[in-house]
């Protein structure tokens, strides 16, 4: 199953900024249910778009170390929503980042206005949570996570 | 100009209310965290982060809500704190209200510890300390 719920990276500043499309298309099997005769792209699922932007950029941080796992929706605020053909665009900056934690502040698109904040706060699962039994190897950034930022600096250096 | 005891309740109240999502009239001074304003573990990094950016403050971890010691077996027997933890507790927190808790001093009463006057006290102080060392340097 591929969990992926941005398209592409669109900037990309290391430790400090990220921003990520996501186009939504009436192809998705989630809005045909979300909501019958009226699609709209669900905030639940805005959030995860804006976690995995936010998430990258705070992984890449720290050279993809540790475990960064979704702790906190610190604040979410939607003005407006998305539908087909509407291209979203998820900013995040980087407030804060240790050894244990982050916290990011972030900003959602509809095409180029504003329609909502969205701020996290992540975990540094090795360092912060021992005991959890969590997997050794790095569950969180897999290929296609890697691949996302691959294929924005192919596109960057082209 | 140093700020007053009035004026750090406000700023961490506000800060409690947007990060535990609770009204300001239960942020009161001996409201505990945990068990008043419904605080969960991660709830209490996000407060450390947050007070960092209200106050303009460094707070090291595990300074304003210490874990470390529950980990050492010589502070804790059968669920208890030993006369050394509870020693070392209350060097670690000059900030909280052990009077209470020194009756019963069982590692499930410490969350009460955490209190909103603690955690005022501990900012009142670190901004205290930060004040004399400006005033040393210039």
């Amino acid at each position: 199953m591929r969990w992926m719920w941005i398209d592409t990276f669109v900037a990309f500043e290391s430790g400090k900024r990220a921003m990520a499309v996501k186009n939504v298309s009436r192809s998705e099997d989630h809005l045909h249910d979300h909501f019958p005769g009226f699609p709209v792209m669900p905030a639940t699922l805005m959030i995860e778009g804006m976690a995995q932007t936010a998430g990258v950029l705070v992984g890449e941080a720290r050279n993809f170390r540790e475990k960064v796992l979704l702790a906190k929706i610190r604040r979410a605020r939607f003005d407006d929503y998305c539908t087909p053909g509407d291209r979203i665009r998820y900013e995040a900056f980087i407030e804060t980042v240790d050894e244990a934690a982050a916290t990011t502040h972030g900003i959602v698109y509809k095409e180029d206005r504003p329609i909502g904040e969205i701020d996290l706060m992540f975990s540094h699962a090795d360092n912060a949570a021992t005991n959890l039994g969590l997997p050794g190897h790095n569950f969180v950034f897999t290929d296609q996570f890697m691949d996302l930022l691959t294929a924005f600096n192919v596109k960057a250096a082209n | 100009m140093a700020m007053s005891r009035d004026e750090v309740f406000k700023k961490v109240e506000s800060v409690l209310v947007d990060a535990l999502g609770v009204d300001e009239d239960e942020v009161t001074e001996e409201a505990t965290l945990t068990g008043d304003l419904g605080a969960e573990s991660i709830d209490f990094l996000d407060i450390v982060f947050r007070l960092e950016k209200a106050f303009d403050i460094k707070i090291p971890r595990g300074e304003l809500f210490p874990d470390d010691i529950l980990n050492n077996p010589d502070y804790v027997e059968n669920g208890r704190m030993t006369t050394a933890g509870l020693i070392q507790l209350k060097r670690s927190m000059p900030h909280a209200n052990f009077s209470e808790f020194e009756k019963d001093p069982s590692v499930s009463r410490m969350p009460d510890l955490f209190t909103v006057k603690a955690i005022v006290d501990f900012v009142a102080l670190k901004l205290n300390q930060s004040g004399n060392r400006a005033e040393a340097a210039s």
